[in-house]
């Protein structure tokens, strides 16, 4: 492909290097969590989301601060670029009392409250109720507020997605939909699993508006997300997206990755999202090779940093095991 | 004042509903049809369909959305309408409300009340019928509670409101057309005790929910041939409050439970387990418990009755232990 007939950078500069900063931002911290599983410091399921940042950093971009994000077990993608602190969740993969969810949660089970990120869910398919509550709440006391749900397409085989899409849709509430479509629910090509391969088809059997977006483009990802924000806290109900993107590496660190042809792995590759937005930007003269390298070397930093953070953390006293089953009364 | 447990329930719910603006009734048929055992009956119109919603038929869904609507400060009452259908839930309360809490390392708590309706009695058969109350009583993170009487169907709704964990509530079926007096003056209940309801010296009946009005009625049974059954109501079946239950079987070193579950992993096999860890020193015979039979509740009423805890068995348990065969 030509320079000439790369597709334009249609969203302000200021707002497309923040998304590269945090695509930049969790490739390195993913990377380095693989390091890290081969270590052992990290254990545990760690599914990376390597190949897809470019949905997390362009539709969270898309989301004001009051709004809520309920996200999958592969979620370390959205917590940073919702703001979370690198230290709070690499000491939370680490175990450690630092991490964001006091060393509860692990790799899967991201919280933080402060940004409105309802987790981390290990469930497929178990947030997107949780979403339509969030949403209902926010209904019922009038606020603008909406909350984005962030599934798989593997959980749009189960019944959750079903009703939890009608219910939004029949109380019109301001649930924004975002469908990950990776293509494999682990080790299960999507034509595998359902009849209807058309996800957008199904959205809209509940009379929601559907979006099928280019996912390994951030600045589509950003602009089918802020369609879909825009018409949700309008209060008109739900609206679905469906972003279409790939992972490149196994499903977790144990999938020995057998399903998938490596041709197919290396194609999507060429489509990866850092390099399709630096090559328009540079085409662009909006950016420049030293400006990525500090870019990357600023994420590299908070990476290297993070993991200080989590070495130097504490171990929860064992005596404080049962701590949080039960919320404690107030001292 | 003379009630029905029906009536008891929906004074708790009226009470709630008129008191705080962050309560809402959501559930199949709690609207228009007035709810399944007409608890919610006249709900719709008087307190709007903002608060009293008519659901799809989505329990998992549904209880999905009381979790996220806790979440999001709201102070919602789901209905299910029976525990069988709960377990088309059962995803939601036991992995997501339940360790909510634990597992965002104490940064949110879900303040949910799901209610649903138990046991057997009614001639529904075996997929409206079943007790299947210690499933949650498994689970740590939730409160279990289970009104048998007047006050406490009338009372436990208000503190089960004010607990910031999620608390499932069962109602046995069988209770709604219960009558009986409502405490004068009235005095708030908690959903952290077992009740003595009835004293005795002889043996402790361990019982709940349903099970309560047999162990009283076998009680009576007893007292005529001079056998002085002592009656524990649980109330609440997680966490179980092991004082009480311990207290009476050291008075009356001898103990019965009576649990409308299946006698396999049932919460009578837990009570039991309890007493034989904190008081075995103190009993005189071996704890003894009379549960349902291990079929599927069957339709024809006489295999109902025969499948059930009924004061006979419960009589004859106790005999057994007395040596009074």
């Amino acid at each position: 492909m030509s320079e000439g007939s790369l597709k334009p950078v249609t969203v302000p500069r200021e707002l497309a290097i923040a998304m590269l900063r945090d695509m930049v931002r969790i490739r390195r911290f993913e990377e380095r969590c693989a390091d890290l599983y081969g270590q052992q410091k990290i254990r545990g399921f760690l599914h990376l989301y390597i190949g897809e940042e470019a949905v997390a950093a362009g539709a969270i971009n898309a989301l004001a601060p009051e709004d809520a994000i309920v996200a999958t077990y592969r979620e370390h993608g959205h917590a940073l670029t919702r703001g979370v602190s690198a230290n709070a969740v690499m000491a939370e993969m680490y175990g450690k009392r630092e991490g964001c969810s006091r060393g509860r949660g692990g790799s899967m089970h991201v919280f933080d409250a402060a940004t409105r990120l309802y987790g981390g869910n290990a469930i497929v398919g178990g947030g997107l109720p949780l979403a339509v509550g969030l949403a209902l709440a926010d209904k019922m006391q009038g606020r603008q507020r909406v909350t984005a749900v962030f599934f798989g397409e593997g959980a749009v085989a189960e019944g959750a997605f079903h009703e939890s899409m009608n219910l939004a849709a029949l109380w019109k509430l301001p649930v924004a939909f975002f469908c990950e479509n990776n293509l494999y629910a682990m080790g299960t090509a999507l034509a595998r699993s359902e009849s209807q391969t058309d996800l957008c088809v199904k959205a809209a059997a509940f009379k929601v508006p559907t979006l099928k977006v280019d996912g390994m483009d951030v600045v589509a990802v950003h602009e089918g997300a802020k369609q879909a924000v825009e018409y949700v806290r309008r209060g008109d109900g739900p609206f679905f997206v469906e972003f279409q993107t790939y992972r490149y590496r196994a499903h977790s660190m144990f999938d020995p990755d057998l399903y998938r042809d490596k041709a197919e792995v290396e194609a999507w590759k060429k489509r990866g999202p850092i390099h399709n937005l630096t090559n328009r930007l540079k085409a662009e003269g909006r950016l420049t090779e030293d400006d990525f390298l500090a870019i990357d070397a600023a994420a590299t930093h908070e990476v290297e940093a993070a993991v200080a953070f989590a070495e130097a953390g504490t171990w929860e006293p064992v005596e404080d095991l049962a701590r949080d089953v039960h919320t404690e009364p107030a001292r | 004042m003379k009630m029905t447990y029906r009536e008891a329930v929906r004074q708790g719910l009226r009470d709630a509903l008129a008191t705080d603006p962050r309560v809402f009734l959501m559930g199949e048929d709690v609207g228009k049809y007035g709810g399944t055992y007409a608890v919610s009956k006249g709900f719709l119109e008087e307190f709007g369909p903002e608060r009293i919603r008519d659901t799809p038929l989505s329990e998992l869904a549904f209880v999905g959305t009381g979790i996220g609507a806790a979440l999001g400060g709201m102070r919602p009452i789901v209905e299910v309408m029976t525990v069988n259908f709960s377990l088309l839930a059962l995803d939601q309360i036991v992995n997501t409300a339940a360790l909510y809490r634990h597992m965002s390392g104490g940064q949110f708590s879900v303040p949910l009340v799901v209610r649903m309706a138990t046991g057997a009695g009614r001639q529904l058969a075996a997929q409206h019928s079943h007790s299947l109350e210690n499933w949650y009583a498994h689970v740590p993170g939730i409160k279990v509670i289970a009104p048998a009487t007047i006050d406490d169907a009338r009372g436990m709704l208000k503190p089960a409101l004010a607990d910031p964990d999620p608390v499932v509530i069962f109602e046995h079926a069988l209770l709604y057309n219960f009558e009986g007096e409502l405490s004068e003056p009235w005095r708030d209940v908690d959903i952290a005790s077992a009740k003595v309801l009835r004293p005795g010296r002889d043996v402790t009946l361990v019982a709940y929910a349903g099970t309560v009005w047999k162990a009283l009625e076998a009680a009576r049974q007893l007292a005529a041939e001079g056998v002085e059954a002592e009656v524990v109501d649980l109330r609440v079946l997680r966490p179980l409050d092991d004082a009480t239950i311990m207290a009476s079987v050291r008075r009356t070193r001898r103990a019965v439970v009576v649990d409308e579950g299946w006698r396999t992993g049932s919460l009578a096999a837990e009570v039991m387990a309890r007493i034989m860890e904190q008081a075995f020193y103190d009993l005189d015979a071996p704890v003894a418990r009379v549960c349902s039979e291990e079929v599927p509740i069957p339709y024809a009423k006489h295999l109902e009755d025969a499948a059930l805890p009924q004061p006979p068995k419960i009589v004859a348990a106790v005999k057994q232990l007395l040596g009074k065969t």
